[in-house]
């Protein structure tokens, strides 16, 4: 503690710039640190100039150079790219199913997790609870491809279990794969069976952080269960939920590709217009021979907006509540 | 403690009747959680001629090994997937503990001079990024990634929110005391690291390294992007793989059979959900164990400063 006082009071007494104060222990703390400095530089520093690419009108120049060089030689393409995607016919459906789907997952996700971790915390077979946690859990470590098989041995037309059960009462086939209207539903959830021990968990968390003495204290006072769960618990949690609010909407622009794409069946043309985001419709770019500096537009477009979200959601949670902020 | 709880549970109990129906929906959707399980592991132990009959049953009609006996025949490329799958598990946990530990040690020492400068460095892609395909660009045009194990590795060792985790757990749990007297001794910062704080950190360590581990395993997404030799599959770009093309190993036939009678002879809706199975088992095993892990690096995770 005390080498802390020295170099602080220094820098009040002096006013020396910090280069000036430069000590070996900083230069140890920045060869420790170089590794993942380089990899912060190197995997998200340098996409961010990635954002040339939707400007440009990328063209492999002749001579077999890098990508780089390929870029820097390309023409300028202004606002080109951007204006291909808006006008595109995809852009207004990949906007609409994107955010509705994110707003869905959102309401539904916090709904199911805030009311399964009240109940989990107020069950009083406390070993029960656990179980029941560890089960809903399960899901959350299965990876999309895995889950697609589940789905397949669901909803395969031909074998699959669920038109098992709807012939065996004397129902008609239904071609799950190809009937767009009932994927919004699947989709949303999966996602929710998906995620829902893991937001359980989270709440179910800062629930039992909270101080026993209130629970007592309200008992005294004659306050009824449903009366604790609003004036104690809710209040509790708060700060969680509005932080995992926020992170949710910097999501907003995003979508799990995996839930879309891996688990519809690689999006077949029939749920093209249903199960479509714009991380799907960057991935089929990527894909396909699309001009990079379109798809890279398009890209940009959802980065910006996500940035946009994020940044808004703080501003309006700070507005509301300063201390639940978390920028 | 337990005086507490026992007064608590006596005046402050829900209904035995609510109890019970809190306990019928857990016991539901806990159900509906595992139950996928069940299915994908009787479709792959059923008679590939009683799927192709009856179509899949819960509980199968006619048994057969015949898809674990194919996983058997095939276990050079079952096995070499799996091999790269642990192999890309192992070092990029390893990868990802070091780079998030030593970031987290660094911007958690309070008189480092690039402190500020780092935190912003840290935040700024936590609310911005260049976008999958500018990502796609630098790990493949730039950097030369594809078909190249690190492709699979690099891109996910370290994260933002990782970070984080460590620089809070350090903040809060290791003593300056403990450094300081370490720094008197004449040691530097990287054996502090090393020497010192690591081992006191046990708990974060695990915390990343799950996040990180299981991140691997599970990871099939930069597998599709990156990877096109068949050589360098993991199981999950593997099982991606069969379900573009469920013949992918009737076209990588290494015995004497000509395609037609591998076809024939290929139990296929049974094989695909037998390697899932392979997928899943590992995990199902030892996410229980973890889990207090996942959850406390979560609420580490959700501490401001």
């Amino acid at each position: 503690m005390g080498i802390h006082k020295s170099t602080d009071g220094g820098r009040i007494r002096h006013g020396k710039p910090w280069w000036k104060r430069w000590s070996r222990d900083d230069t140890e703390l920045f060869v420790l640190s170089l590794p993942t400095l380089l990899w912060f530089l190197i995997f998200t520093y340098l996409p961010m100039f990635g954002i040339i690419i939707a400007f440009k009108n990328y063209r492999l120049q002749p001579g077999g150079h890098g990508f780089i060089y390929n870029l820097l030689h390309s023409e300028w393409a202004g606002f080109g790219n951007f204006k291909y995607f808006f006008t595109s016919n995809s852009f207004t459906m990949l906007l609409r199913n994107t955010i509705l789907y994110n707003i869905a997952f959102i309401i539904i996700s916090a709904s199911v997790a805030v009311g399964g971790a009240l109940m989990l915390s107020s069950m009083r077979n406390k070993r029960g609870s656990k179980v029941y946690q560890t089960m809903m859990f399960l899901p959350y470590f299965m990876s999309w491809v895995v889950v697609s098989y589940f789905v397949y041995a669901l909803l395969t037309p031909e074998r699959g279990y669920i038109n098992g059960i709807i012939t065996a009462l004397g129902g008609e086939r239904i071609m799950w794969y190809q009937e767009n209207k009932y994927w919004p539903f699947i989709i949303v959830f999966l996602n929710t069976w998906k995620g829902m021990g893991y937001g359980m968990v989270i709440y179910l968390a800062s629930i039992t952080g909270i101080d026993p003495s209130l629970y007592e204290a309200a008992v005294m006072d004659g306050a009824t269960k449903a009366q604790q769960a609003r004036h104690i618990t809710l209040p509790a949690i708060k700060p969680v939920f509005v932080m995992m609010l926020i992170l949710d909407c910097g999501k907003i622009f995003n979508s799990d590709f995996g839930l879309f794409f891996q688990v519809t069946g690689q999006l077949p043309a029939s749920l093209y217009t249903t199960a479509s985001t714009f991380d799907t419709y960057i991935y089929m770019a990527i894909q396909s021979t699309a001009p990079i500096g379109q798809t890279a537009a398009a890209s940009f477009f959802q980065a910006i907006c996500s940035c946009g979200t994020i940044l808004l959601a703080n501003w309006v949670v700070s507005k509301i509540d300063n201390e639940n902020r978390i920028i | 403690m337990a005086k507490q709880d026992k007064s608590g549970q006596s005046l402050n109990q829900i209904k035995t009747s609510t109890n019970i129906v809190f306990n019928i929906v857990f016991l539901i959707l806990a159900i509906m959680c595992v139950i996928p399980l069940l299915f994908v592991f009787s479709i792959s132990i059923t008679d590939e001629e009683a799927i192709r009959q009856n179509g899949y049953q819960l509980i199968p009609q006619a048994l057969s090994g015949a898809a674990y006996e194919f996983l058997w025949n095939e276990r050079l490329t079952i096995l070499r997937a799996a091999f790269m799958s642990v192999l890309v598990t192992v070092v990029g946990t390893v990868i990802s503990i070091a780079l998030n530990t030593s970031m987290g040690y660094v911007v958690s020492r309070r008189n480092f001079k690039l402190k500020k400068l780092y935190t912003w460095l840290i935040f700024i892609p936590m609310v911005f990024n260049g976008g999958m395909l500018a990502s796609y660009v630098v790990v493949s045009n730039i950097l030369g990634l594809n078909n190249s194990i690190w492709a699979l590795i690099l891109p996910l060792a370290c994260s933002a929110f990782s970070v984080t985790i460590c620089r809070t757990f350090f903040r809060t749990t290791v003593p300056d005391s403990i450094i300081e007297s370490a720094k008197i001794d004449g040691a530097g910062q990287f054996r502090i690291w090393s020497q010192i704080v690591l081992p006191i950190s046990k708990p974060v360590m695990a915390t990343i390294g799950m996040f990180a581990a299981f991140g691997y395993w599970n990871d099939w997404f930069q597998a599709s992007l990156y990877i096109q030799d068949t050589k360098l599959q993991t199981l999950q770009s593997l099982l991606n793989q069969m379900q573009k093309n469920i013949e992918y190993i009737a076209n990588n036939p290494y015995g004497g059979l000509s395609m037609q009678e591998y076809k024939l002879s290929m139990p296929t809706e049974s094989v695909r959900m037998a390697i899932a199975i392979v997928i899943i088992v590992p995990i199902a095993c030892t996410y229980p164990f973890f889990q207090k892990y996942f959850i406390s690096g979560l609420t580490i995770g959700s501490v401001k400063e």
